[in-house]
């Protein structure tokens, strides 16, 4: 057992740029904690971690079948609700409260698909976009229930400490995107799904007389991305402490589009990066803020150094808007990436090879299992 | 009472069938659902406000300011498009996370450049006059008189001038409008612009009526939407017919809510309204006059 995984490590990782990388990242992740520990970048990366289930949540949904779906923080939001109102009204523990929460957001996302079957193109996202404002307005009317503007406070962490709210986390971004990842794996023969949310997203038409019952399959994506997205939503409740209307509002929607996008549409890893990537960025700014001003004050007083100063300031202003910077970095990759930058760059450091489609280093004249020439 | 809300059904029904129906011609050509287009709208209420007033010292006079604001919005719309919109135009979901980003690119450079506080302006025109014993404030019926006319001048270029056939060819097939000749990017990036000049009267003629805060594009866009579906997404006819019915609702929630819906009343306003949008796209997508393409059809 230990041999094969070894084996597989040897000639199915080692050869491969992109793999290694994942691998590297994610044994980074797991000794982050070791490593350093520093609490600000602990909470960040928590943070990330539920982000990216949410982001791959949506990528599965949206980019595969491509019923593209801009509320997809109704799923977030339902299940932050569902384990808040559980708590405060129940006082149950996040153990039974945190899988109601998921059945709660499966139950939503099945309930969307029923309208959002008839529609397609802009019409859906119109529709899907509406959802959670919906859902706002009935929260902020019921606001002795759900304290409106100041949310539900006082939940309780899944776990005693940070480490373990961490490794928790972790651990459930860990699985929640291998299972996606195999869910929509195209080339599996043992799981179809991935093939047909292709073949949905491609030509429905066609999907159908091959005799795929597509209804029953959008209906499953719906399900499973409102089963992660809820998971996203009710771990991230939990480690908040606080059920807030922003779980609801139209940016927690575009992140995990914008997310996505970024890191690459239809791919699954492409959300993981994407996350990792931009929300730091989100998250570091105020750091990065005072790192221009320490670098401001650090100038000579001379009259050279002026545009340098003069850049720095708007420099710390500009990290004073993330949200700014994040909409730039998305019309850009728009426009010149559209692919995503995960994708554009394992594009760059791997090559298929034409005869047996075994994933290559970019910089071997040869495939490494049939020996065809890659040139 | 009752003549207050025919004002306000007037008035706010007039600056929602303008933003719509820029919305919806942009949409009808170029198949691009602009979220970004009440950003314009906010763009063009802050440039109002600071060429009037005393704050960067330009202290226009009302004719000029206007002009100005309009016209630079309307270029900036143009430029927009040719620069990021247009080429991803294929693409929807593209389409839509572009002119959100735009959106937000908008809001956040006004807050950062201008402070995120709450701004009022004065009336542009002062006075006020007596129609049938109702009192009306001059703003009012200058509104109304800058939508109806905007409204009259969309109609004209539309029906009886070249470019409004052009226009017309685009919308209906871009390929084929190609092959007789039209410069269908050129046709697409004017409609773009005839839009977002839409949306700056709007801004402009809402600016004195409301309070100027950089975030003032978001609900506008939720009542569009909820306009132009009502309507039917391309269907100039169906934007003024929507927008009035929105105008009530708006009015009718403003200034007597319904005894149920007192207190957080405004929260379930918004919920009753995209519950309309929703339900008209269910039972038929293609709104009260829209035309549905066929490849948007299952």
């Amino acid at each position: 057992m230990l041999r094969r995984l070894l084996k597989n490590f040897r000639y199915g990782v080692i050869p491969v740029p992109g793999r290694v990388i994942a691998v590297v990242f994610f044994l980074f992740l797991y000794l982050f904690p070791v490593i350093s520990g520093h609490p600000l970048y602990m909470r960040m990366f928590l943070f990330a971690s539920i982000f990216a289930i949410f982001a791959v949540s949506w990528d599965l949904l949206s980019g595969y079948t491509g019923l593209v779906n801009f509320g997809h923080a109704l799923f977030f939001g339902v299940a932050a609700y569902t384990t808040g109102l559980l708590y405060k009204f129940l006082g149950w523990p996040p153990s039974v409260t945190i899988p109601l929460a998921v059945l709660a957001a499966v139950a939503a996302g099945v309930l969307t698909c029923f309208p959002a079957l008839k529609l397609r193109g802009p019409y859906l996202s119109l529709l899907t976009l509406a959802f959670p404002l919906m859902l706002l307005g009935i929260v902020m009317f019921f606001r002795e229930y759900t304290g409106a503007e100041y949310g539900i406070p006082g939940l309780p962490s899944i776990a005693g400490s940070q480490t373990g709210e961490y490794y928790i986390c972790l651990i459930a971004m860990t699985a929640s995107v291998l299972i996606m990842w195999k869910i929509t794996d195209a080339g599996s023969k043992y799981i179809r799904t991935g093939l047909i949310f292709h073949a949905i997203r491609e030509d429905e038409i066609a999907a159908r007389a091959s005799g795929i019952n597509t209804i029953r399959y959008k209906m499953l994506a719906f399900a499973i991305g409102g089963f992660f997205a809820g998971l996203a939503g009710a771990l991230y409740a939990h480690t908040q402490g606080i059920v807030s209307i922003s779980t609801l509002n139209l940016t927690m929607s575009f992140q995990a589009v914008i997310w996505v996008i970024f890191g690459g549409i239809v791919s699954i890893y492409g959300g993981v990066v994407g996350v990792y990537t931009l929300y730091p960025l989100v998250f570091l700014s105020r750091r990065v803020q005072s790192l221009f001003s320490t670098m401001q004050e650090a100038l000579p007083n001379v009259a050279a150094t002026v545009p340098l100063a003069k850049i720095l300031e708007f420099l710390r202003e500009l990290a004073g808007r993330p949200y700014l910077v994040l909409a730039v970095i998305v019309i850009l990759i728009l426009l010149f990436m559209p692919e995503g930058i995960a994708v554009w760059i394992r594009n760059k450091i791997e090559r298929e090879c034409p005869r047996c489609k075994l994933s290559n280093a970019a910089w071997r004249r040869t495939c490494r299992a049939c020996g065809a020439s890659l040139r | 009472m009752i003549e207050r809300i025919i004002v306000h059904t007037l008035v706010s029904g007039g600056v929602f069938a303008i933003l719509a129906i820029g919305f919806s011609l942009i949409f009808g050509v170029a198949r691009v659902l602009n979220m970004a287009h009440t950003a314009f709208f906010a763009l063009a209420a802050f440039g109002t406000f600071y060429l009037l007033s005393s704050v960067v010292g330009l202290e226009l006079a009302v004719a000029p300011a206007i002009i100005i604001v309009v016209i630079i919005v309307g270029l900036l719309g143009m430029l927009v498009y040719k620069l990021v919109i247009n080429p991803v135009r294929e693409h929807h979901a593209a389409v839509l996370l572009i002119t959100i980003a735009l959106a937000m690119i908008i809001e956040e450079v006004l807050v950062w450049r201008f402070g995120g506080q709450n701004r009022t302006l004065r009336f542009l025109v002062p006075g006020s006059v007596d129609i049938f014993g109702i009192t009306i404030v001059n703003q009012n019926l200058l509104t109304l008189g800058v939508v109806a006319a905007a409204i009259v001048a969309v109609w004209l270029i539309l029906s009886k001038t070249k470019l409004g056939v052009a226009i017309r060819a685009v919308a209906n097939d871009t390929e084929i409008a190609g092959l007789m000749g039209i410069n269908a990017s050129r046709v697409l990036m004017i409609t773009m612009g005839i839009a977002t000049v839409l949306a700056a009267i709007a801004g402009v003629v809402m600016a004195p009526l409301t309070t100027i805060v950089p975030g003032m594009w978001a609900s506008p866009l939720m009542t569009v939407m909820v306009v132009v579906i009502i309507g039917g997404l391309g269907s100039i006819k169906g934007s003024i017919i929507g927008a009035f019915i929105l105008g009530l609702v708006s009015a009718v929630s403003v200034i007597d809510p319904l005894a149920l819906l007192r207190g957080g009343g405004a929260y379930l306003n918004m919920t009753f309204t995209l519950a309309a949008m929703v339900i008209v796209l269910i039972v038929r997508p293609s709104g009260l006059f829209g035309t549905l393409f066929e490849e948007e059809k299952l």
